[in-house]
């Protein structure tokens, strides 16, 4: 009996045996050979928390704070985790059922997997107000975030601001995602690799609650967030805000630069807007408003609008004849208005006259003997070999091409070439009559204005520029750009530079001088008034510099379609910006008070009143 | 002649409760260093199980075997006379109810009812001159196993009754028709693709094999051979369409869902499906080598229910790895082997079917449990057998296997 069936317990280890090799083969593919429920597995239990580092920070150049952060923070949502009495949920966030769906739904269309921002930038205090509630919406956490703080309302085009990524620029860079800042313009943008410094993770555990459970791994995968450089700027903070309160009912924009180094102490452009307007949760509606402003606060004029820059520019022309040496410092030239229209004034004898009484007809003459130097006898080869020599000695000042300031989107202006004409009229078809408008700086020559300071400050330095810069050094290493360390030299002979500033200083100083407005006690001012023609009244344009030896200060003002020229408006304001700087403080508080309070300025939209000088 | 205790089972019962144990704090481990002998704590709980469990092995190696076998019918009216009582007096736990409250401790009978029933068994098998087959033998043999059974299904614990269906091992090695295990197979296997597959294609199929059956495998065909083959296609066929009824009628709703969701016909990872879903997760995310012991990310974070009890092996899988996993699973298959040996070296018929009954158990449970983990089988709660924490069923299973090491070791050839 024993015996009978006893072959059958091979059959009954084989079923044991067949099982357990069932076992180990399932087990090898879903341990071995399938590789998703390790991913499975991070995403439900592990959270990746973005630790995002506090932008750097922006000080002007005696080390007053600019900008600075406040925290916010981010509800964030993962949609697939969701597990919420949604009624109590949108009591304590204060929404609407109809809110919640929506922004649900925005979450879900972006991940249902991966965290996206359901409440973004709730103050600390609101944040307060439910902290403790949070651990009971499973599917909900919060990111600490940093915005924008101005104390000052001062500098916003030069700042710039900070906004949310768009596609092109996660597309474009992938340490951003979605929801990420970024600087969109000024500074912020240009330095934004320094500002925004490196972002940190950190891999909490969390339960089947989505309670956190400590850090993965003790923390051995997190990275630390790593803060942003902080930018140590050249503006003058006190100047700039002085600047922004002559500019406030105008439209134009001041640059001042100190010569000797570059560094740009004021940048205004008007009418300008308060940074703060930028920040946060307003910003959407508030960047529309001023998109949407018919006078432009958005759009930083100096450095991107392309003005003709009327007479300043006749201190370009004098530099260059004089080195090239088709004049001397004493060639006279007669005030023929039938030539060109001027006002009346005695013929100058000299260029440092000419400067001074701003003569047309006399540059009209020295253009000429640029354009025409008589090396062929055509005047069609002539001009043009005269007009490749002008277009060098123009790069050479920083016209017709972009400065490499420090700021985004700055216009390189325009100073024709024979290509240029040859396109327009055909080669061999124009000669200096046909092009003479630019030698008081109108028809095609067109400048931003940061090149117009830029102008002064070679006059100033009698030779070279450096070029204008917004930030002497960033970071923990105080790192500094070469270029903003390098002068760049026009060429131009110091003693032809010298009967330049000769004539600046007449003009403001002198009898007959254009710009008496600009007329400082005890301080020495060099400047040059310019009438800019355009559609509507005229713009007023001035440069400037003092005091006359050792400058230390540069200024372009440029006041829009304000009647009266140069002299009238932007020299005043340019005088108030030079005295506030070299003196410290504006005794002349009456004169103050008249050009800071008036609005010249033609009311906008402009109907096209002006007509264009050339002939 | 009194023999050693069998060392080698004795080291793998020692390796799975220790291992078992092990990954029963690694389940309840939350970060805070509860010490192992905090009897709050379920480690700590399983500790005093593990003791008590050790002093019940070492009393049944001290008490003459042949006590079991003379007292094996009393043993099984007790335990019968408990499940009866828990059916009045039983606590309901997690949809079933078979626990017994005494003061402190929970008491499951349902758990007892196996090697009670083991040893009825095998007691009866052993009766002199017994003929098995004899209808009224079988009839006897199946009443012993269909009572605990229909008790049990009464407390609604559909996976301790199916425990029961282990017997069908020992009886099968002590001269039932192997024909029933066949069928068996064959009844789940229709019974899944009847689920799967529109049935008339079955049908076809069937008759399909029928035919090949008749025409191509057999050479010669006797009238019998026809008669049987439209027998046993028409049973089939029938069984094939009974499939929807019992499905939709005897199966409770969550048992059809966790069918279902085996079966791949619903994906519900929230739902129902969730703890097979969560289960291979935790295993699957495991790798070659494991997370670390304490490292496991999913069950440290208690996505996957049940995880000290009916999960268990998750945590091996998760923390140890494909090679910690193979290891327990190879560890079952020597402890099983072993037990077929051991009872195959049984002089009494007793000793011997109570030793195919001890490994047929243990096997159920294992093949059960984990499959289930795995996502192979449908979601079955019982235990793994000596590594769920649990105390009725670590005792109980103590209570199994130390009779049969006390059987083993008093074998005497017969005079």
């Amino acid at each position: 009996m024993r015996n009978q069936y006893q072959d059958r317990s091979s059959v009954i280890r084989l079923i044991f045996i067949i099982v357990g090799i069932i076992f180990i083969v399932r087990l090898s593919i879903l341990q071995v050979f399938d590789g998703t429920y390790r991913e499975l597995a991070d995403q439900q239990a592990l959270r990746k928390v973005t630790q995002y580092p506090a932008r750097g920070l922006i000080y002007d150049r005696d080390g007053e704070l600019l900008v600075h952060n406040e925290a916010v923070y981010d509800l964030m949502v993962i949609p697939k985790m969701v597990k919420i009495d949604t009624a109590h949920f949108c009591e304590v966030m204060g929404i609407s059922r109809e809110e919640f769906d929506s922004r649900m739904n925005k979450a879900c269309r972006y991940s249902t997997y991966t965290p996206s921002i359901f409440m973004k930038q709730v103050s600390k205090e609101e944040y307060g107000s439910w902290q403790n509630q949070l651990y009971r919406f499973h599917g909900f956490f919060v990111q600490q975030r940093t915005l924008r703080i101005y104390d000052k309302p001062i500098a916003a085009h030069v700042l710039g601001y900070v906004g949310e990524v768009d596609q092109n620029e996660t597309k474009k860079d992938s340490y951003y995602k979605q929801g990420d800042y970024i600087g969109k313009s000024g500074l912020e943008k240009s330095y934004e690799s320094v500002l925004r410094g490196v972002k940190g993770k950190k891999i909490m555990h969390v339960d089947v609650h989505n309670r956190e459970i400590g850090p993965y791994l003790g923390g051995a995968k997190d990275t630390m967030a790593v803060e942003g450089g902080n930018l140590y700027t050249t503006l003058d903070a006190e100047l700039q805000e002085y600047a922004e309160s002559l500019m406030a009912n105008k439209r134009g924009c001041i640059v001042a630069i100190e010569p000797s180094t570059g560094e740009v102490l004021a940048m205004v452009s008007a009418p300008c807007y308060d940074p703060n307007l930028l920040v946060g949760r307003v910003r959407g509606e508030n960047y529309i408003k001023l998109l949407q402003d018919i006078s432009k606060p958005l759009f930083n004029r100096a450095l991107q609008a392309q003005y003709p820059p009327g007479s300043i520019f006749k201190v370009a022309q004098a530099m260059t004849a004089l080195n090239i040496g088709v004049i001397t410092p004493g060639s006279g030239f007669p005030c023929n208005k039938s030539l060109v229209g001027c006002h009346n004034h005695p013929s100058a004898s000299c260029v440092q006259d000419a400067i001074k009484m701003s003569c047309n007809p006399y540059f009209y003459f020295v253009y000429r003997r640029v354009i025409q130097q008589g090396k062929y006898k055509n005047i069609y080869r002539d001009s043009p070999y005269g007009l490749s020599m002008w277009h060098d000695y123009m790069q050479r000042f920083g016209f017709g091409m972009r400065l490499p300031i420090d700021l985004p989107s700055v216009m390189s202006g325009n100073i024709p070439d024979t290509n240029y004409y040859n396109r327009w009229y055909g080669a061999g078809k124009w000669a200096f009559s046909t092009i003479y408008s630019n030698s008081i700086g109108q028809g095609e020559v067109e400048v931003v204005p940061l090149q117009m300071a830029n102008l002064a400050c070679i006059v100033a330095n009698r030779g070279y520029y450096i070029t204008p810069h917004l930030v002497r050094y960033y970071g923990p290493d105080s790192t500094r750009n070469e270029e903003f360390y390098t002068r760049h030299e026009t060429g131009i002979d110091p003693k032809y530079i010298e009967v330049v500033a000769a004539g600046m200083y007449g003009a403001v100083h002198g009898a007959g001088g254009t710009a008496h407005k600009a007329d400082i006690p005890d301080i020495e001012v060099c400047g040059k008034t310019g009438t800019a023609q355009n559609i509507g009244d005229d713009h007023s344009v001035f440069i400037s510099f003092a005091p006359r030896n050792n400058p230390q200060i540069a200024v372009a003002v440029y006041v829009e379609n304000a009647r009266g020229g140069g002299g009238s408006w932007a020299a005043p304001i340019a005088s108030l910006v030079i005295e506030k700087y070299v003196r410290g403080e504006v005794k002349r508080k009456d004169f103050e008070r008249m050009y800071r309070d008036a609005a010249p300025c033609q009311k906008l939209p402009l109907a096209r009143t002006g007509k264009k000088k050339k002939k | 002649m009194e023999n050693k205790i069998d060392w080698i089972t004795l080291l793998l019962f020692g390796a799975i409760v220790i291992f078992g144990w092990f990954n029963i704090y690694a389940a309840c481990y939350d970060g805070s260093h509860a010490g192992i002998f905090d009897f709050q704590t379920k480690h700590g709980k399983q500790l005093i199980w593990i003791g008590v469990s050790l002093v019940i092995a070492l009393i049944i190696s001290l008490t003459d075997p042949h006590v079991f076998s003379s007292t094996a019918y009393v043993i099984y009216l007790v335990i019968i006379a408990l499940l009866v009582i828990t059916l009045f007096i039983g606590k309901v736990t997690k949809g079933g109810l078979s626990w017994i409250d005494f003061g402190a401790f929970k008491f499951q009978p349902s758990e007892f009812a196996k090697f009670a029933t083991a040893l009825a068994l095998a007691k009866y098998m052993s009766t002199l001159d017994l003929d098995y087959r004899l209808l009224r033998t079988k009839i006897i043999s199946w009443i012993i196993i269909l009572i605990p059974i229909g008790l049990i299904l009464l407390q609604h614990d559909t996976g301790s009754a199916m425990v029961f269906v282990s017997f069908l091992l020992p009886l099968f090695r002590e001269g039932m028709s192997g024909r029933i295990l066949l069928c068996g197979v064959v009844a789940a296997v229709l019974f899944v693709i009847a689920l799967l597959v529109n049935k008339y294609i079955i049908m076809a199929l069937l008759a399909v094999i029928g035919l090949l059956y008749l025409f191509v495998w057999l050479g010669k065909r006797t009238r019998r051979h026809y008669t049987w083959t439209i027998v046993l296609f028409l049973a089939c066929t029938l069984f094939t369409f009974s499939v929807d009824f019992v499905f939709d009628n005897v199966l409770e709703p969550h048992q059809r869902d966790r069918i279902y969701v085996l079966l791949g016909k619903t994906t519900d990872t929230k739902g129902t499906g969730y703890n097979v879903y969560q289960s291979k997760i935790a295993i699957g995310s495991g790798g070659f080598a494991g997370k670390g012991y304490l490292k496991g990310t999913i069950t440290k974070a208690d996505f996957v229910p049940e995880q000290e009890t009916d999960f268990i092996f998750c945590t091996v899988g998760e923390e140890w790895g494909f090679m910690g996993s193979a290891v327990v699973i190879v560890l079952y298959m020597c402890l099983l082997l072993r037990l077929v040996r051991l009872a195959e070296r049984q002089y009494s018929t007793f000793s011997r079917f109570y030793g195919y009954s001890v490994a047929s158990i243990l096997f159920i449970h294992f093949f059960i449990n984990i499959g289930m983990v795995l996502g192979l089988l449908p979601v079955i709660g019982i235990p793994l057998p000596f590594f769920s924490y649990g105390g009725s069923s670590l005792m109980a299973f103590t209570i199994l296997l130390f009779i049969f090491l006390r059987q083993d070791q008093e074998r005497t050839k017969p005079v």
